[in-house]
């Protein structure tokens, strides 16, 4: 399968700080491949670089064949490459099916076909469409925000972070929701503090540390992994 | 959302029904003296009431092209005055005629521009009759169209350094911009353009579209108060389609949360320009039809007091709600103008003077309602909300809805 994001030595400063230190890394196409490591490693940074929301001091990345380093976020978008934010960031004061519509923003098609396909994902957001999206509980946000990403249309979806501050419950839906997508042929790139789950799900994962790539894997592999079980799974040596 | 139509239809066609209606009685009532003699002294044009209307169909196109801009797209710009001055001094300079410009700018002996548009008409279309008319009507709405294209041009260029800022920054910005404007204008070297400090007149305002028996010069039908109407109506209907297009809902995107927006890929600075200039094409218009209410254009006119004024009729009739805007901008016109003008004036009863009511005092009542209206009524007598959604079934529906949600949301927990 080919590489539908490539990046090659990735570099971000923020000031004096490094946030990330020559990462390289690639996506296949239909994978699940994860991002861990600590808070503050720089996981969210190279989402966010990808999605142009942030411009690298260094490195390039390639989508396909194309280099989209420092390309403007509409532009990436139309591309086909959708970034969830972290913490959800839905329109609070917009209903859900304006939310909606706001995903197929740069798209010119019917877009119509496509709503149907997300509440066949989510009954729960077509029962709600005319609601107000700040009405929402956190899990249907997170679904909303996931929902709205796929309105695009990408053929990668980015998520940072799903499953900050949500039920254990609903983190398991969203796990769930995460293979359904995948399966249906889009690439996701995660961006997950629940090692746990997120390994069980990915086929690929990094571990990211202090800016840099520490180790990388199979998801099952860095199950096994002594030093992953000890820093994000939390179980000891004995 | 093909079921849809059909009702959204309809809605249109009972929108455009209602304005019509308002417009007819408009008319009629402001030519109810000429039907009926003897109707109160309200009913005759020259009253209060019509002063009121004129000034509040102007009002209202601010209100709104400013809710817009801090409603819609979250921009808190405080520029308004500036943008409103730029359209009634185009206005104002490109419809005084040629043959009273010796006369307006006599100061500067004489103006750089020698003719009017509406001169320029007249030599095509003849001057008196049906084509003075057509004259009068082409030539208004050119100047006015001008009008607003040069407030837009000028946000176009501002807009580039200014809405780099946010919040309070870009309010400080816009209202600095609005001073400046207001200090160019009365620079003396300008003076063969502007007029310098002095005010520039003379020009057709609303009355000069009362229909007019040509041989006694008697008025036959007042359409002053209609005209107002018609251009704010049509601005705004332009405003309500947009704000319910696709960029509308972009604009909305940005306000509720910018990093989400531009990460579903909504350019940010291309939309907030496009609302920034749309918002002040509009108040340039308001601006040019301001001049023709108060039949002069003059730069100490336009100062912040202008804007906190419109930012308080947004306020008030809340921020984000089109039909907010204008119900707020009927009320504090009819208030500021009309009903408590009482509160300025020394009344006694028998021979006792009333305590507290002089000159200025209605400004005291005012600030102490605005303090209450943001203590208390935060959300303004609208919120969000349009007239369209008071439906009561609707209204039932959206509440048992938020109870839902709510027990959904405990659910979640």
């Amino acid at each position: 399968m080919s590489n539908i994001i490539e990046i090659e030595s990735l570099d971000v400063h923020f000031g004096g700080i490094h946030a990330v230190n020559n990462v390289s890394l690639e996506i296949k196409e239909g994978e699940i491949v994860t991002l861990i490591g600590a808070n503050g490693a720089g996981k969210s940074t190279i989402l966010r670089c990808i999605a142009g929301l942030i411009k690298p001091q260094g490195g390039t990345i390639r989508f396909g064949e194309e280099v989209i380093t420092g390309l403007s976020p509409d532009k990436i978008v139309s591309k086909g490459l959708t970034l969830v934010p972290e913490g959800r960031h839905v329109f609070p004061n917009l209903t859900v099916l304006e939310n909606l519509k706001i995903g197929a923003y740069l798209r010119k098609d019917n877009f119509h076909k496509d709503i149907d396909y997300v509440y066949s994902l989510f009954p729960r957001l077509k029962e709600r469409h005319w609601q107000h999206a700040g009405t929402l509980s956190g899990g249907e946000q997170q679904m909303l925000a996931v929902a709205r990403a796929l309105m695009a249309k990408p053929k990668l979806i980015m998520m940072d972070e799903p499953s900050l501050g949500l039920a254990p419950l609903v983190v398991k839906d969203i796990f769930s929701i995460i293979r359904t997508v995948n399966e249906n042929g889009i690439a996701v790139l995660l961006n997950e503090q629940n090692a746990n789950m997120a390994l069980k799900a990915a086929s690929r994962a990094y571990v990211i540390e202090t800016g840099s790539i520490a180790l990388t894997g199979s998801g099952n592999e860095l199950l096994k992994n002594e030093r992953v079980k000890e820093a994000y799974l939390g179980k000891s040596k004995q | 959302m093909t079921t849809l139509e059909p009702k959204s239809k309809r809605k249109t066609y009972g929108a455009i029904i209602g304005i019509l209606i308002v417009f007819g009685l408009i008319v009629l009532l402001e030519n109810l003296h000429k039907i009926i003699p003897g109707v109160p002294d309200i009913l005759y044009p020259t009253s209060v009431l019509f002063t009121v209307l004129k000034k509040a169909a102007v009002y209202s196109l601010v209100a709104v092209s400013m809710n817009l801009l801090n409603g819609f797209t979250g921009l808190f710009s405080l520029g308004q005055a500036g943008f409103m001055l730029l359209g009634a001094y185009t206005y104002a300079i490109l419809m005084v005629p040629g043959d009273s410009r010796e006369q307006v700018y006599y100061l500067y002996g004489g103006s750089a521009i020698k003719q009017s548009i509406q001169d320029l008409l007249n030599s095509v279309f003849g001057k008196d009759g049906g084509g003075g008319a057509v004259s009068l009507i082409l030539s208004v709405i050119i100047a006015i169209l001008i009008a607003g294209c040069i407030a837009a041009v000028f946000a176009w260029l501002i807009g580039f350094p200014v809405l780099r800022l946010k919040s309070d920054y870009l309010a400080i910005a816009t209202l600095g911009f609005a001073e400046i404007l207001g200090a160019v204008f009365k620079w003396q070297k300008l003076g063969k353009i502007t007029n310098g400090a002095n005010m520039i007149k003379n020009f057709p305002n609303f009355s000069a579209f009362n229909i007019k028996n040509s041989q006694t010069g008697e008025t036959m039908v007042y359409l002053s108060t209609l005209v107002p109407f018609i251009v704010a109506t049509v601005c705004i209907i332009f405003i309500v389609l947009l704000v319910n297009s696709t960029y509308g809902r972009a604009f909305k995107a940005i306000r509720d949360d910018e990093i989400a927006a531009e990460a579903m890929g909504i350019n940010l600075s291309k939309h907030k320009r496009l609302s920034f200039v749309v918002s002040s094409f509009f108040a340039g218009i308001s601006g040019a039809l301001f001049a023709m209410y108060v039949s002069n254009a003059q730069a100490k006119v336009f100062t912040t007091t202008l804007t906190y004024e419109i930012l308080l009729i947004v306020v008030i009739g809340g921020i984000g709600s089109i039909s907010g805007s204008i119900i707020a901008t009927f009320l504090y016109v009819s208030c500021s103008e009309w009903w408590l003008r009482f509160l300025d004036e020394e009344t006694f009863i028998g021979t006792t003077k009333v305590p507290l009511l002089k000159n200025g005092f209605r400004m005291v009542v005012f600030s102490v309602v605005i303090m209450i209206v943001v203590l208390f009524f935060r959300k303004g007598i609208m919120g969000t909300k349009e007239i369209g959604d008071l439906h009561p079934i609707k209204a039932l529906k959206a509440k048992k809805a938020k109870k839902s949600a709510i027990k959904a949301k405990d659910g979640a927990k």
